[in-house]
């Protein structure tokens, strides 16, 4: 007798090839992305614990890690206040310009760092009407902190606004108009209606900024001007240290940079987490 | 929607929060601007002709194009992968696709000069068959296809956990192979993802500055990025030199924006 098999369509893809696929994906992952990270962490400790340790104590390296630390302290609340503002009215207004706005948010994302740095030369510099008048009045911003700081909040300026932006974008409306019409004032309305709802990707959205503000290189390296000890930030330490050939230092300084970026990645797996979980909720 | 709200608040967030984007952003691109107005056409022409530009160009958006196809080809198989298999250590994967967004460029210029550096793990390897990756233009793609890795994925992953299995049942019901509905069914429903995410993986090489330094060599004519080229003329005062290239590199991102900006919306349809 003739056996009669249940008919499936394939649309599984055959086991040799699923393995083969997965090798492959594991094999770039980890030739691509995680061997450059551990060479960078078998480097920075090729001498032992305690140089890497003294390594950090060094005068230079505390004084770059402020400075990093400063200009994102400044860089990233200004950021996610003035986010918030242009988003809550980008939400709550009806306005013909939004893909202008939207193109102006995406802007600093697909400029060149360099390009970024160059644009406040221009602007700022010595060489420049406005620069030039700081100048004469003793305002240094081009290889001074101002500039440092200037170039850090235009690289991390999206990321509050772009991660927001779909959040704010009228689910909770009615639940709004209602406690408006309550009479709650609009501070009222942010703190219990909007707050609730955005603080994920708020703080999803801050983490990534601080990395990108404690991080950034291009645009900082072009308007700081290199003076160790002064304006060198953390990542433009690690390239003073790399071209005097202190390859250990170099790479004990990218450490702490390097962790840096563990944190944001695990900190956006658990911001992605709460966020299925709170929708699910709902 | 309902209707918007009609007191003063939200014009004035919305006015202050665009004041403070229009200050940061808008303000220093007009000083380039009119900078460079000021200078004679010509001027700019001539600063953009010669063999050290056009080679630096030539270069830039060469090596961009082959790092960005690399990644494309080496994304759609990661997607599929993340997307569709279930195997022990996934999730880990998963999250480490995104390691070079969340690395500094600092760090990662380092991490692969040393890496493919002449005492590296893999710079030993492939100088034993002869071939030399730091301080050449094969420096420079490795860089590239290191920042450009999570772009072809993230914009697929999505496309493919949601594409739906009835297209592919019916494709295998009338009998076609595997790599039949694969070729003739999901790669068409793929394409505009993938080229999204070619278009920012090439969009994020050109401009790319601190993970290629460290490992390019610089060499003019050889391994120097546009860049590179703009921060050398700023050291050597040259701002015209500077902001012509800027112009130019200003120019196509704004092109690539609107491009992949349209590849979304039609993605999203």
């Amino acid at each position: 007798m003739k056996k009669v098999r249940p008919f499936s369509p394939n649309t599984a893809d055959a086991p040799w090839l699923k393995s083969c696929l997965i090798a492959f994906a594991v094999l770039v992952v980890l030739v691509i992305v995680v061997l450059p990270f551990a060479s960078v962490i078998v480097q920075a400790f090729s001498e032992g614990p305690s140089i890497y340790l003294t390594l950090l104590r060094s005068s230079d390296m505390q004084v770059a890690v402020l400075l990093s630390l400063k200009l994102a302290a400044i860089a990233v609340p200004l950021n996610a206040i003035f986010g918030i503002l242009l988003v809550w009215g980008m939400t709550h207004t009806q306005l013909p310009c939004r893909r202008f706005i939207m193109a102006l948010l995406d802007l600093p994302f697909s400029v060149s760092p360099v390009v970024v740095g160059l644009l406040f030369i221009m602007l700022l510099g010595k060489n420049a009407p406005l620069g030039g008048w700081l100048e004469e009045h003793g305002v240094q911003v081009i290889f001074a902190f101002p500039g440092l700081l200037l170039a850090t909040i235009f690289v991390t300026l999206p990321f509050v606004a772009r991660e927001l932006l779909p959040l704010m974008e009228g689910q909770y409306r009615q639940e709004e108009e209602a406690a408006r019409l309550l009479g709650a004032g609009w501070w009222r309305i942010f703190l219990k209606i909007t707050l609730p709802e955005i603080k994920w990707g708020l703080l999803f959205s801050i983490i990534l900024s601080l990395a990108r503000a404690l991080g950034e290189y291009g645009a900082v390296a072009v308007v700081s001007g290199n003076i160790r000890g002064k304006t060198n930030t953390l990542p433009l330490h690690i390239e003073a240290l790399f071209n005097d050939y202190e390859l250990t230092a170099a790479n004990a300084a990218a450490t702490l940079l390097a962790l840096l970026g563990v944190i944001t990645l695990t900190v956006r797996i658990v911001a992605e987490l709460k966020k299925k979980r709170d929708s699910n909720e709902h | 929607m309902s209707s918007p709200d009609n007191s003063l608040t939200p014009h004035l967030t919305l006015g202050i929060g665009l004041t403070y984007v229009c200050l940061i952003v808008l303000v220093p691109m007009a000083a380039l601007a009119i900078r460079m107005a000021t200078v004679p056409f010509h001027d700019i022409v001539e600063s953009l002709n010669s063999v050290r530009v056009i080679s630096a160009f030539k270069l830039s958006f060469g090596l961009s194009l082959l790092a960005a196809l690399a990644n494309t080809l080496l994304g759609l198989p990661l997607a599929w992968v993340l997307a569709r298999y279930t195997f022990p250590g996934r999730k880990v994967i998963d999250a480490l696709i995104d390691m070079p967004f969340s690395l500094p460029t600092a760090v990662a210029g380092i991490a692969l000069c040393g890496l493919y550096g002449p005492e590296g793990w893999l710079g030993t390897a492939f100088e034993r068959i002869g071939v030399q990756i730091a301080y050449t233009p094969a420096g420079i793609f490795v860089a590239m296809l290191f920042v450009g890795l999570p772009f072809v994925v993230r914009t697929v992953q999505p496309i493919i956990t949601n594409m739906d299995f009835s297209l592919e049942e019916t494709g295998a019901c009338l009998g076609a192979s595997r790599w039949y509905v694969f070729r003739r069914v999901i790669l068409p429903t793929l394409r505009p993802a993938l080229l999204t995410g070619f278009s920012m993986a090439f969009a994020r090489g050109v401009g790319e500055y601190g993970s290629v330094v460290f490992i390019a060599g610089n060499i003019p004519e050889v391994s120097e990025i546009v860049p590179l080229l703009i921060v050398s003329r700023l050291e050597s005062y040259d701002f015209t030199g500077a902001g012509a290239l800027s112009l130019v590199m200003l120019l196509a991102s704004f092109v690539m924006l609107l491009l992949i900006n349209m590849l979304q919306r039609r993605m999203a349809q």
